[in-house]
């Protein structure tokens, strides 16, 4: 990802974690790349998945250091859609089903 | 361009005549190679008896279509397994010819919606979503072509064929980033 302006420093706060458990079988993964702007990945995670701010910033700092996040999980419709989403926005999403 | 501005449900800026012009030309660019990958895929009597289109299974050839339409899974690992690569011909046939309207849609808003000669784009929240839909598929489009990276410096050696190119490349991320900013602070 890159970023266009300074960033503002946020506060990481532990977040993620939560999002997988063993009813939710599969989950959406958010990959790194270099055009996607740090600004916007943040926008779109809050708009398509209502997340907090922080949360969202958490999520893309994620992708940006670790070349990947886990953004979303569930049943596999859910999810296959949030992947949908995520491509009309422009994201790197795809979807796999938790080990 | 100066940056966006925001006031209540409305967005605005000014963009100049070449601007305008080069916006877009790129934006209209996008849109034909979108529209160019639905027709390859004709619509059998049973799609439009149903209604239910089914789009190709397999990734575009050009890496600027196959990085605007992904798969739905990872298949660039060096042995993808049977299962992820039938269920990504799936996914993309269900879903490709939606994500192709919605694309070619959000370019619509901007050709639409952008002065052919410059002056004042005047946008709803809605119009706005298009706009940073739109500005990141020609981001993505021209970032592909030219072979962006995180590192890459901001200005290239003249005599680098891509230098122009990155120029306009900067100066949309700057539009888009502007915008952004102007829909995060109501």
């Amino acid at each position: 990802m890159t970023a266009a302006v300074d960033m503002e420093q946020t506060q990481a706060t532990p977040a993620g974690s939560e999002v997988v458990s063993e009813d939710r079988p599969w989950q959406t993964v958010v990959w790194n790349d270099p055009v996607n702007l740090m600004s916007y990945v943040t926008y779109v995670f809050q708009k398509l998945f209502g997340y907090s701010r922080e949360k969202a910033t958490k999520l893309m700092l994620d992708v940006h250091h670790e070349g990947k996040a886990i953004v979303s999980a569930g049943s596999k419709d859910k999810v296959e859609a949030d992947v949908a989403r995520l491509h009309a926005a422009g994201l790197w999403a795809t979807m796999e089903h938790t080990s | 361009m100066k940056p966006w501005k925001r006031s209540g449900e409305r967005v605005q800026a000014d963009i100049d005549r070449q601007e305008a012009a080069v916006l877009r030309g790129l934006v209209s660019q996008i849109d034909d190679m979108l529209r160019a990958r639905i027709e390859e895929t004709p619509q059998d009597e049973l799609a439009e008896l149903t209604g239910i289109r089914t789009g190709p299974s397999t990734s575009p050839d050009d890496p600027i279509l196959s990085r605007l339409l992904p798969d739905f899974h990872r298949l660039d690992d060096d042995n993808p397994s049977k299962a992820d690569l039938d269920s990504a011909a799936v996914l993309r046939s269900l879903h490709e010819p939606t994500l192709l309207d919605l694309k070619t849609g959000v370019a619509a808003v901007v050709l639409e919606s952008c002065p052919m000669y410059g002056g004042e784009i005047r946008l709803s929240l809605e119009q706005a979503d298009a706009w940073l839909a739109a500005l990141n598929d020609v981001r993505l489009a021209l970032g592909t072509a030219i072979e962006v990276t995180e590192d890459m410096p901001d200005e290239l050696p003249e005599e680098d064929p891509r230098s122009p190119h990155l120029s306009v490349y900067n100066w949309l991320t700057w539009v888009q980033d502007s915008l952004v900013q102007a829909l995060s602070t109501p």
